[in-house]
Formats: structure tokens, sequence, C-alpha cells
């Protein structure tokens, strides 16, 4: 068996065993373009590959935990991550390297190359979803080679590939990935062009960045722009752009650097340049009878094409397709590294101020219709919080992905999600809440005079420095039944958070951090001794910008959860004047607008609540065991506590499983008496996976129906490893 | 007559061929069938299999150590019926640790590599099942007994 076949020896017949680029390549040189020397690995080595390693199984295995429709994007970018994991440590098997080594050794000595997907898929009607599959420029070495080729077939199932398997046809069962390996062309000027221009079929679009082409087809690089006259081959306009950046080779790799001053003032393109790109996508377009999407790039005087396939349209994106949105929030580490100084320099400073500025305001010195008015402004406040939560705070949690991906690359850890040890244990928000709690209920615990007065609901006379203590808590973090975003009903006096306490103190302080600060600094140096020279400096810095990106994870919701519990202290203190007259406690009428304004307010989602039903057919259904996901490693029995409303919160008892809808960072204070964490919601990176791997809590995300499959007080087993949560007794 | 080698070589082809067993426990009397993934040694002495802890077969084979393995060649089709091989075994089972765990796991995996996680999870027991007997059953109705010597 061939697995890999030279582009000269490439038929039209084989298109199917190459995929969409490596025939392209061939039959261009076949036409007499200038084309870099190809070597094509077939999709039969990729099939070859996943079944003598078993992944093709583990593959399926792992894509099958859940529907697909009921998966959120974070957790199909777990499954393309744990997959991504799978292929970085199963090394080609000898039979099938060997060949492959002889191969690249012999077409490209020691050049550097580019190893480049190409899936049928990619090339066909789904081009226009480019930038599914990963490609590789500069990689040095055969070993390097071999390593990229197994990187390239694991982005088969990228999270981007597993959102439109759809339009792309991606088939689980058969779907399979040639790759081509091509020599790197170092231009002076890359770029792409369009036969015709999807906006006007009289027109083609020719765009040039300085440097390589990883810029502009990545988008961190923006090119000139030339429209040219089909017929006549003119230049109809050139749009210039703010050259700033340009993407070079650098020792392997490629990198992003400024570009020197006196370039920025020259377009990459002089007219002439522009006009021979044109006329070569045109030619292209006559040689394959069809409008052409080219790559190019120029070295010296020759001009090189790179690819070249058909030009393809979107179809347009329907009304609450969020895919796009997803996607664009991988980021590169230039844009995280921005959105970090406006979100720390900025954002985080003037959401706190607004907080503080919300809790100097004296509510009951307000007359009802300020108090409406109050409430209004404050709901304003609230979603325009809310908003710069989606926009900018969310994306920026790409900041974890991004190390994540990195250090998986550098490490091959046996673990994916290795790399989140090296991120706990930060400053983060809910940690200082959770430590004022556990030294409130040292307090208790030292106090048993203190914790007698508590459990008999007699709080006057306590301990001065205490209640202020109390009143410091509330005050930072607010009341915790209020907790949950939603928690429009919650109660007013310190009672639950007595509670809480109470329970808190019965039972030894648990701790943060199962491991030792030596492991992390172990884990730290595994990482960063995978790299060296400037891409060491580069790896310090991803990390510590990962640890911002980790930490704010969790602060940003408690900030919210500080703005947003500032409305919600107005609208109750509405509901207390209205209470009042209802109750003929005040004989003061209440102004209408003020009733209006709650009652708008109060059109809020709902828990899901337990599916009480009981069948009439003698069949009763109970779940017995549940597949999720594993987001913290460990095993744990105890009686669940299941979360349908905050109030639940302050019933929580030590040892108990906590089961919920979503967990909110404001919600994670019961969490360090909690044995383990189930969560509807699923996710690697989600508060409650997070707080969970702080306290060393085993803990299991994405179980559907989690609230409503699971009842209080049932017996629940949660295995972090396998993410699985089994109800009933189980031996352990 | 079959010989008493031409018979473990039935064996050894089935527990080759095949990649699921059934595996029967009980509790309170009350038996219980589960499917495994399983592997065996090439001297017909030991079948392994890996559970979660938290099963049931887990908690019954803690509590009774005797178990039962059915591995059949049908492939639900109607000439299973004079075609397909079937074994019995019964035998002791008990869970390895390591490091002898380390040693079964490769073993295994060779056979299931696709289980690699599931298998190498500290929340999963590796199950060893010491074979006393095996009942091979053949042409429908013919049963064979085979015992092994301590």
């Amino acid at each position: 068996m061939s697995w890999i076949i030279s582009a000269e020896h490439i038929r039209p017949a084989d298109g199917p065993r190459v995929g969409g680029k490596g025939l392209a390549l061939a039959l261009l040189a076949k036409g007499g373009f200038t084309v870099p020397k190809t070597l094509c690995v077939t999709r039969e080595t990729y099939q070859e590959y996943v079944s003598r390693t078993g992944l093709r199984e583990r593959i399926l295995l792992e894509l099958n935990r859940k529907a697909f429709r009921d998966m959120r994007w974070e957790e199909i970018w777990d499954c393309a991550t744990r997959i991504r994991n799978m292929f970085l440590r199963k090394p080609i098997p000898d039979e099938i390297s060997n060949q492959l080594k002889e191969a690249i050794q012999t077409t490209f000595a020691d050049k550097a190359v580019v190893v480049r997907s190409s899936a049928p898929e990619e090339d066909d009607a789904a081009s226009s979803f480019a930038g599914l599959h990963e490609s590789y420029v500069n990689i040095q070495g055969t070993d390097a080679i071999l390593e990229h080729i197994t990187k390239v077939w694991a982005s088969l199932w990228s999270d981007a590939a597993l959102l439109y398997r759809q339009e792309i046809g991606l088939d689980v069962k058969k779907s399979a990935m040639a790759v081509v390996i091509q020599e790197v062309i170092i231009g002076d000027k890359s770029g792409v062009a369009f036969s015709k221009s999807p906006n006007d079929t009289s027109q083609g679009v020719v765009e040039s960045v300085y440097g390589l082409n990883q810029g502009l087809v990545d988008g961190a690089v923006e090119p000139d722009r030339w429209i040219l006259d089909r017929r006549k081959k003119t230049i109809i306009s050139h749009t210039p752009a703010e050259r700033k950046h340009w993407v070079i080779a650098a020792e392997s790799g490629v990198q992003l650097v400024t570009l020197p001053e006196k370039m920025t003032h020259l377009p990459p393109l002089n007219t002439n340049e522009a006009g021979h790109v044109f006329e070569l996508v045109l030619e292209a377009e006559k040689y394959f009878k069809s409008p052409q999407d080219l790559e190019w790039t120029y070295r010296k005087k020759d001009l090189v094409v790179l690819q070249s396939r058909p030009i393809t349209t979107l179809s347009p994106q329907k009304n609450g397709d969020k895919r796009s949105w997803y996607l664009s929030l991988h980021r590169s580490f230039e844009n995280l590294k921005l959105l970090r100084q406006r979100i720390e320099n900025e954002l985080i400073p003037a959401m706190i101020t607004a907080a503080d500025e919300l809790a100097r305001q004296e509510l009951t010195e307000l007359s009802d219709q300020n108090l409406a008015v109050e409430i209004n402004r404050r709901w304003k406040i609230n979603q325009k919080w809310t908003n710069i939560y989606w926009e900018e705070f969310i994306p920026y949690a790409h900041g974890v992905r991004l190390f994540g991906q990195i250090y998986n690359d550098a490490v091959c850890p046996e673990d994916p999600y290795e790399f989140i040890d090296l991120l706990t244990r930060t400053e983060m928000a809910s940690l200082e809440r959770n430590q004022m709690l556990a030294d409130l209920a040292s307090e208790v615990r030292n106090h048993p005079a203190l914790a007698k007065a508590l459990n008999a609901d007699q709080t006057e006379g306590l301990d001065p420095q205490f209640l202020e203590a109390v009143d410091r808590f509330v005050e930072k973090f607010g009341d915790l039944t209020c907790a949950v975003t939603g928690g429009t009903q919650c109660e007013q006096a310190p009672g639950s958070l007595y509670k809480i306490l109470l329970e808190m103190a019965a039972h030894p302080p648990s701790e943060t951090g199962r491991q030792t600060a030596k492991n992390k600094d172990a884990l730290q140096e595994k990482f960063l001794s995978a790299f060296e020279g400037e891409k060491k400096k580069t790896a310090v810095e991803l990390l510590d910008l990962a640890r911002s990106s980790y930490q704010l994870r969790d602060d940003d919701n408690i900030y919210l959860g500080r703005i947003e519990s500032q409305l919600l202290a107005a609208v109750r203190e509405a509901r207390r004047r209205i209470d009042a007259y209802h109750h003929r406690q005040s004989n003061k009428k209440v102004a209408a607008e003020l009733i209006q304004v709650v009652e708008n307010l109060d059109h809020r989602p709902h828990l899901q609540q337990p599916d009480q039903q009981t069948p009439d057919d003698g069949f009763v259904i109970q779940a017995r065991q549940l597949i999720g996901q594993p987001a913290g490693p460990g095993l744990a029995k105890g009686p669940a506590r299941v979360i349908q409303h905050p109030g639940d919160l302050a019933d929580f008892k030590y040892g108990e499983i906590l089961i919920c809808d979503a967990v909110d960072p404001n919600m994670t204070f019961v969490v360090p008496l909690a044995a383990g964490v189930v969560e509807r919601r699923g996710g690697m990176l989600i508060h409650g996976a997070i707080i969970a791997r702080e306290y060393g809590l085993p803990c299991v995300t994405g179980i559907p129906d989690a609230t409503t499959l699971i009842r209080n007080g049932d017996e629940v087993t949660v295995d972090g490893y396998l993410g699985i949560v089994s109800i009933g007794s189980s031996e352990l | 007559m079959e010989t008493s080698a031409e018979i473990q070589n039935r064996l050894r082809d089935l527990f080759e061929s095949q990649k699921l067993a059934v595996v029967a426990t009980q509790t309170g009397g009350q038996p219980y069938a589960s499917l495994v993934a399983f592997a065996a040694t090439a001297d017909l002495r030991y079948i392994f299999f890996v559970t979660a802890r938290t099963t049931r077969k887990f908690s019954n084979l803690i509590s009774d150590s005797r178990v039962a393995i059915l591995i059949n060649s049908s492939a639900n089709l109607e000439s299973d019926f004079h075609e397909a091989v079937s074994i019995t075994v019964t035998g002791i089972a008990e869970e390895i640790k390591d490091p002898e765990r380390q040693d079964i796991l490769k073993l295994y995996l060779a056979k299931h590599p696709y289980l690699e996680e599931f298998a190498k999870s500290p929340s999963c027991a590796v199950i060893r099942v010491t074979a006393r007997s095996y009942y091979l059953v053949q042409n429908f109705q013919n049963v064979m007994e085979f015992h092994i010597d301590r």
C-alpha cells in the first residue's frame, strides 16, 4: 500500500484519495503553473492509522457521549480537545511512518514545509467554511512533520468542523482526511485572488499583505485590496490597508511582528504586480473551467501558486445561528493581550465603581416615583454590564483555551485538562468570599455560645464584632440566597447565611487546592522547558495571560452579581412598600409606576421542576447511571442536594452532592460543604468545574436533566474520572 | 471425538474473535447479568474485564465472588442455531490491583485499544476471573464440559 504520493503521480481519479487541495495542486503543476514541490498523504493512511491505534472507536465513543443537538459549544470544544489529545499521544505505527519518512526525506531533504489539511469535504461545496481544519507553516525535520500530520488529522474533528458537521458532510463513521505537504515558499508578499467577485460578476479581487499569507488567512493582518475589471483587466480601485504587522518565518513556525516603518507607506504590490496576480487567477479559472479562489506568493520576481479552489458562496446565515459567533471566540494571542488591557484597566474598575455608586444610594429615602426611576436606571446599568460580559469578558475566556492547546501540544499530557492545575489557586473573588465565610464559620466553631444563639435564632445581644463582620460580608457579596441570578424572591434577613455558617462550623474546615505548590511548580517547569529563547518568553507571557483569563472567568460574575444585587435591592424595597400597603401595615398608597415597574421585572425564567409524574402503566422509570463529562477528577458518594430554587442553597448540608442546573460563581459558597458537584450545563471550564477543581472535588458536568432525574436525598456517586453519576447504593 | 487440544483451540478461537461477554453475578439470590468487554489468557485459565466501581455487578461480586460468563459467536441470524458456538465459564472473580493490574491492562488494551480512558480510570476495577469449568455448546445442543485442575 502506498501511503504517500508525489504530486506528479496524482491522476484525476485519485481525487477522493488526496482531497481537493492535493488534486488541485497536482493539476496546476501539470498545467504549467509554478507550484511548490508537493507530497500527499492519502485518506487511506488516516484510516489505517485510526484503525490500528484504536482511535477510530475512541473518537466514536467520545462523540457519542451525548447527542450533538444537546451539546453546547463549550462541550463541543471539550470534545475536540480530548480527541486532539488522543492524536497527539498516538504515534503513527512504524510500518506507515517509515514509508512517510522516506518519501519526505527524498523530496524535501531538510527543507521546511507546510503541512495542510486536504479533506475532500473542505474544497467542495463547503470550502466557504475555510479554516475548519488546521495548517502548519514552516515545519522542519521529518519527526516534526510527522507530528504535524497527526495534528492536521486531529483537526478533522475540530470544534469548528463539528459545529458545521452537517454542511460539510462530516460523517463520524466514514470521514477521513488527506494531508498535503508542500515546500514552504518564504515570499516577500503574498495574498489571495478571486477571479470573480462575489459582489459583482464583472469584477475580480486581489488582496495582498507583506510577508507570508497566514496573517491574511487568519485575519490578523489587514490586506490591501484591488478591484479589477474582468474583461479589460484594468484596476478599478485600490483600498490601502492600515499596514501595521506582517507574518514572517520564525525558527520554526511563523510569527506576527510589527512591519518596518518604511514599508507601511507602500502597498505590497505595485500596479503591474496586481495585474499579474489577476492574470494568474484568470488563467486558473480558464484551466479549471470555474471561478477560482487562489492563494499566491511573490518570491522576488517569481509568482507562485500556493493553492487554488473553486469559489463557493455562503448561503446566508439563518437567524439564531450562533455558530459563527462561537467561532469568533477563537482569539489570537495578540487580540487577547489587547482585550486583557481593556478589561483589567478599564472595565473591571468601572464595574466596581458602578456597584459602589449604587450601594451608596439610600433607597428608603426615595419617593415611589423616584424609586421607580431608580429601578429602571439600575436595570439599564445591569443590562449594559451584561452586554459587556458577553461581548468582552466571554471572548477573553478563550485565553484559557488557547493556553490549553499550546500546553497540550508542548507536553502531550495523559489528561488533556492537566493544564488547568497550572491556573488554579489564583486569587479569585469567589475564593476570597469563601475565605471570609470560612473565617466567620471558624468564629462560630470556636464560640459555642455564639452557635447556640444562632441555632435558636437569637441574634440580639450577639458579639458586635461578629455582627459587623457579617455586615461587611453581606455588603461585599450580598445576601447569599439572593445570589443566584434571577433571585427576585430572596429572603431579607441573614438567616440563610447563619444556617450555612452553622453547617460549616459543625465540620472541619475544607481546604482549597489538592495539589501542593510544588506539584504546580513541576507542571510549570514541564511546560516551560518545552520552549527555548524567544518562544520561552512568549510561553511565560501566555501562561500569565491564561491565569488572568481563568481568574476573570469567575470574577466577572461576582462583579456582575454585585451590580445585579443592587438592582434586586431596589426591587426589594419596592416590594416592601407594596406588601406593607396590601397588609395594611401602611396606609400610604403605592404609586402606580412603582407597581408597574416591579411587575415588568417579574418575567424571569424558572428553573426546571422535578418530574413528579407517576406513569399508570406499571413501569416506573428511574435513572441509575448518567453519563456526562468528567470535569474534576475524584470519586465521591453522598446524599443529593438538588437546587431548584436559590433558597434551597441555605439547606445545604456537609457531605452532600450539589446537583444543579448551572453553577453561578455567586452560588459557589456551598461548594466547601459539598462532597461533589453535578451540573446540567456542560463544559470543563464552567464555574462549577473551576471551583470544584479548586477544592479538589469530583465534578461531572453536562448531565441533561440532572435536576429532574435526581431527587433530594438520593444516594449519588460522582465519578469525576469517567464523567459518570450513579444514583442508588454502590460499593466504593 | 475432539481431543482436549482441539477443544482448547476452539475456546481460544472464540475468545479471540469475540469482544463482548455476558457476566452473571448475584445478590440475595437474585441473578444479575451484564455485558462486558473481556480478554482471556492463552492458557485459558483467566478471563479479565474492567468495570466501574459504582456498578451493580461490582457490588455483587464483592459480596459473592462466584460468577458465570457467557461468550458466544451468534450474529443475530437464523443460522446461529446450527452455527454459533457458545461457552459458559464458571469461576471466581477478584479485583486485581497494581502492580499486576498494569500487566493485565496491557493485555486487555491490546484487544480493546479504544477503551483506554475507561480501563485506566482510577474509578474502574480490573477483575480477574479464575476459570473452574468451561461448558462448550455446539451444533445447537451438543454440550461438552471442560474442567480445570488446580
